[in-house]
């Protein structure tokens, strides 16, 4: 720990205008001292310290479960640490509640937005405010501090018609309309196009100059390098270093936060232009299921044997939706999807699967596995009526599952506590790893996976991502659909762009600049709307 | 000082076990508090409504007369319910079950023959579940609640049994009463021994035993399960909701059918306007404190005969209002699904804490 605050001194000499290093002198804003915070026997915070300055971006890093949401959340008041203290502007207070935490002056941007589809912006910001007062003060109220900010905001709009990035605005201006100096911000990138994400850096270099401070949680390590003044790293529940991130690499962030060389996937080769098209979707459309779903248009992609296509976009695109009509959840046209040459938008999933495809879920729990069954019954959801002799005459064979369960348990290094746990047990990671696992293991001719890595740790996630590029390149189709583009430049061989339920033609993925894609994701993939969308006007118009 | 509920990582294999004794147990409590303060003895109050029935072989007997309706009712229940249909319409399913197995021996006793009682099985088994499809179809065409169309479809049950046996249905030689004729040998059930329990106990025993490895050993039975605790699972896994639904509603609809027809071919021997004492009903209960288990339910299925006779007890000892057993009955449901929280959630006392609307699931 020293050490590493002697590294961190070191940085303040260093403060380039841009942004970065900590300012000599400035005021201690928050200091959180010993923090301890025990679940049964795992301590997910270890005796933490944090120190905040005033006009201070700080990043917070860590891989999942290093205990970064378990601070701010006792920061938030919505945890009670088992020891430790926290002092505000150099006097001890305890946070009893989220509450006492705004009346402090400590406001929090989720990462999952609490917004209510159905109601207006300015409906959303009074239901968190104490006294919102008349409806028309609240939304001058709204348009004045969102124009200040540089993040405009319709007050009247309703939140269901709203782009991802706008409904992130509102979270913001909600948390600003209580004049906070201390903004949390739980992966605030996680949603947004890259321009999306420059307007949001913007905000936040303005809120650090007239001194609010900011803490900024990030597994982006380039966006950390570029906007934070000093980092904090947690693992394991431990404050392992802290740096001033313009003075690192991404690199060597990264080592600091896993202890070791995350390894890179490897391709051992690129994919053969004849190879035969196992995949494809051809004008794929599809009516919104209900009223706040995406409607897709004309959708066509196609995956060759050998290849890994990457669709990109913003969540709520049509990504899930896509998902659903590919996995045969929902009935197209009978042409609109073939695998491996034949038409089967009318099949059901059963039926697809048994043509060699398999499918996981953006939703592990209650979509990919049933959350309070064991591993071995989750394994039977998918692969009941595939040839592995799981069920015979219509009894299940459950010692043949639990073989199966052993073997996916340790190819694929998901860790347990005990033998066959429920899968809501398991960690993310860990539940994705068996999910992935579960369909790699059947050696699938074509596979469809949504957003691999959501929420898994650094080390699960290149383990995932290898064992998607071997599939392809031992002649399976592989079509990723992601919100990580990191992620996508990693292992895709083409890259297409969804976009309102609009998808981009698939280009060489080395052709595909993050600039080009930030454009497609903002409208670029339906033809003609170049332009970044505008606050709202758009939004409801495709 | 407050109580918060923590949840748990998995299910708890003892809670599971002990929530429906625990419910037992609080019940039993909550009955003694109530005979105490209606100012009866509580102790003797409690041995005659709990444990008396079960000292003679009368009472005994019509224990298990009463039980086995409960139980063919609770396990047809346990498939709905586990794979989230419900069925709360049991008691008219039984009832048409009634009506339909009597067609036989009331419209053409002259058909008394060595088929006369399979078929009128069949048609009870049918009528039920043709009754429960109602429900089912209107669920999965037009979205309708399914308890509440199965619950009204009750009392137009109850009032077709009533309009037919006061009508049409009515015993030309039976001096007005509102009851059809008594059916022939050949239209009623063995019995066993020489009292009211017919061969009805082992078609319970069969059906419970079936069901239990329908839903432990087969991809049904998983089926069952996976599309009650996650649609979207079960859709993912390839299996629809919509066909589900018709299975569940008409095997539990055909149960209760069945048990109707054999109660009226086994204890009365013809129909009259009432024909259950709510069996229907209390089946939903008996479902539950049998954890949606075809075995546990035989045992549930005793436990709440026992609260019929027990009540008839207290009344004719004790002269205690035989509603009395009604209210049991609603207590151990209450209690059962109280106790049902502990299987995923365990009970932390906090102290010295005022603070409000934590994070913790209260």
């Amino acid at each position: 720990m020293d050490s590493s605050t002697a590294a961190a001194e070191e940085g303040t000499n260093n403060a380039p205008p841009g942004g970065g290093g900590r300012r000599a002198g400035a005021e201690i804003l928050l200091a959180a001292r010993g923090i301890t915070k025990r679940f049964g026997s795992i301590a997910a915070n270890a005796d933490v310290d944090l120190v905040i300055n005033k006009g201070e971006i700080h990043a917070l890093l860590g891989e999942n479960g290093a205990g970064k949401s378990t601070l701010v959340k006792i920061l938030y008041g919505a945890l009670q640490p088992d020891a430790g203290s926290v002092e505000w502007q150099g006097k001890p207070v305890r946070v009893a509640s989220p509450a006492a935490a705004r009346s402090l002056g400590i406001g929090m941007v989720f990462q999952h937005f609490s917004l209510f589809e159905a109601l207006s912006v300015s409906e959303n910001i009074a239901l968190a405010l104490e006294k919102p007062g008349t409806m028309r003060s609240l939304g001058e109220r709204i348009r004045a501090v969102s124009r200040e900010y540089g993040l405009p905001l319709d007050p009247d709009a309703l939140v269901a018609d709203l782009p991802v990035g706008i409904r992130q605005r509102i979270e913001i201006v909600r948390c600003l309309l209580q004049a906070p100096r201390l903004i949390i911000m739980d992966e605030p990138t996680s949603v947004l196009t890259p321009q999306e994400a420059d307007e949001l850096f913007l905000t936040l270099k303005r809120l650090a100059s007239e001194g609010c401070a900011v803490l900024y949680i990030s597994h982006r390590l380039e966006e950390v390098q570029r906007i934070c003044h000093h980092a904090t790293i947690l693992r394991h529940g431990k404050v392992v270093a802290e740096c001033d991130p313009t003075l690192e690499t991404p690199g060597s962030l990264a080592r600091m936060m896993v202890g070791a060389e995350i390894a890179n996937v490897a391709a051992a080769s690129r994919p053969n232009e004849t190879s035969p098209v196992r995949l494809s979707a051809r004008s794929l459309s599809l009516a919104p299921a209900t009223p706040f779903a995406v409607p897709l248009t004309g959708v066509t992609v196609e995956v060759k044997a050998g290849e890994v296509v990457a669709i990109a976009g913003v969540a709520g695109n049509g990504q899930g939706e896509l998902f659903d009509a590919l996995t045969g959840e929902r009935r197209t046209a009978a042409g609109m999807v073939t695998i491996d040459g034949t038409p089967c938008g009318q099949e059901g999933i059963t039926r697809r699967r048994q043509r060699g495809a398999a499918f996981v879920p953006e939703e592990r729990l209650g979509h990919g596995a049933v959350p309070g069954f064991r591993l071995s019954s989750n394994i039977l959801l998918t692969r009941h009526a595939t040839d592995d002799g799981l069920v015979k005459g219509g009894f299940v064979a459950f010692g043949r599952i639990g073989e199966m369960e052993k073997r996916i348990k340790q190819v694929y290094d998901v860790r347990m506590s005990h033998d066959d746990p429920e899968a809501r047990s398991l960690s993310g990671g860990n539940l994705q790893k068996f999910v992935v696992g579960r369909e790699m293991s059947r050696n699938p001719g074509v596979l469809i996976v949504n957003q691999p890595t959501w929420g898994v740790d650094a080390g699960a996630a290149a383990l995932i991502r290898q064992a998607l590029v071997d599939l392809s390149r031992k002649g399976s189709a592989v079509l990723v659909i992601s919100q990580d583009l990191d992620e996508i430049y990693e292992i895709a061989d083409r890259i297409a762009v969804i976009s309102r339920g609009h998808l981009s033609p698939a280009e060489p993925a080395a052709a595909m600049t993050r600039e080009r894609i930030g454009l497609l994701m903002a409208g670029g993939a339906e033809a003609g709307t170049a332009a970044p969308a505008p606050v709202t006007a758009a939004a409801g118009g495709a | 000082m407050r109580i918060v509920l923590i949840k748990r990582a998995e299910h708890s294999r003892l809670m599971t076990g002990l929530s429906p004794v625990i419910a037992v147990a609080l019940t039993m409590l909550s009955a003694a508090l109530l005979f105490a303060i209606a100012g009866h003895d509580a102790g003797l109050a409690l041995y005659k409504f709990f444990i008396e029935p079960m000292t003679d072989l009368w009472s005994l007997q019509e224990l298990l007369v009463k039980a086995v309706p409960l139980v063919l009712i609770a396990c047809g229940l346990s498939i709905c319910y586990l794979s989230n249909n419900w069925n709360i319409g049991a008691e008219g399913q039984f009832v048409m079950g009634a009506l339909a197995g009597s067609v036989l021996p009331v419209l053409f006793p002259a058909f008394d023959n060595g088929l006369t009682l399979p078929l009128m099985l069949l048609f009870g088994a049918a009528g039920g579940a043709l009754y429960a499809l109602v429900p089912a179809v209107l669920k999965i065409r037009f979205n309708t609640n399914e308890i509440l169309v199965s619950l009204m479809l009750v009392y137009v049950a109850n009032l077709t049994l009533d309009y037919l046996v006061r009508g049409p249905w009515r015993d030309p030689a039976g001096f007005n009463f509102p009851e059809t004729a008594l059916f022939s040998a050949s239209a009623m059930l063995p019995t066993i021994g020489d009292g009211r329990l017919s061969v009805s106990l082992y078609a319970a025993i069969a059906v419970a035993i079936l069901l239990s490895l329908l839903l432990a050993r087969t991809l049904k039975g998983f089926e069952i399960r996976v599309l009650g605790e996650s649609p979207r699972a079960g859709s993912f896994a390839g299996f629809s909701q919509k066909r589900m639904t018709v299975f569940a509603f008409m095997v539990s609809g055909g149960l209760a059918g069945l048990a109707g027809i054999m109660e009226v071919a086994g204890s009365l021997g013809q129909l009259q306007p009432t024909i259950s004492p709510g069996y229907g009903f209390t089946a939903i209960i008996v479902a539950f404190l049998g954890r949606l288990n075809p075995l546990a339910i035989v045992v549930a299925g005793f436990v709440l005969a026992l609260s019929y006779i027990g009540g008839e007890s207290v009344q004719a000892s004790m002269g205690i209002s035989d509603k009395i057993a009604s209210v049991v009955q609603g207590m151990l449901l209450f209690f059962v699904l109280a106790c049902d929280t502990l299987i995923l959630y365990r009970i932390k006392l906090q102290f010295g804490q005022t603070a409000k609307g934590g994070h913790a699931h209260v």
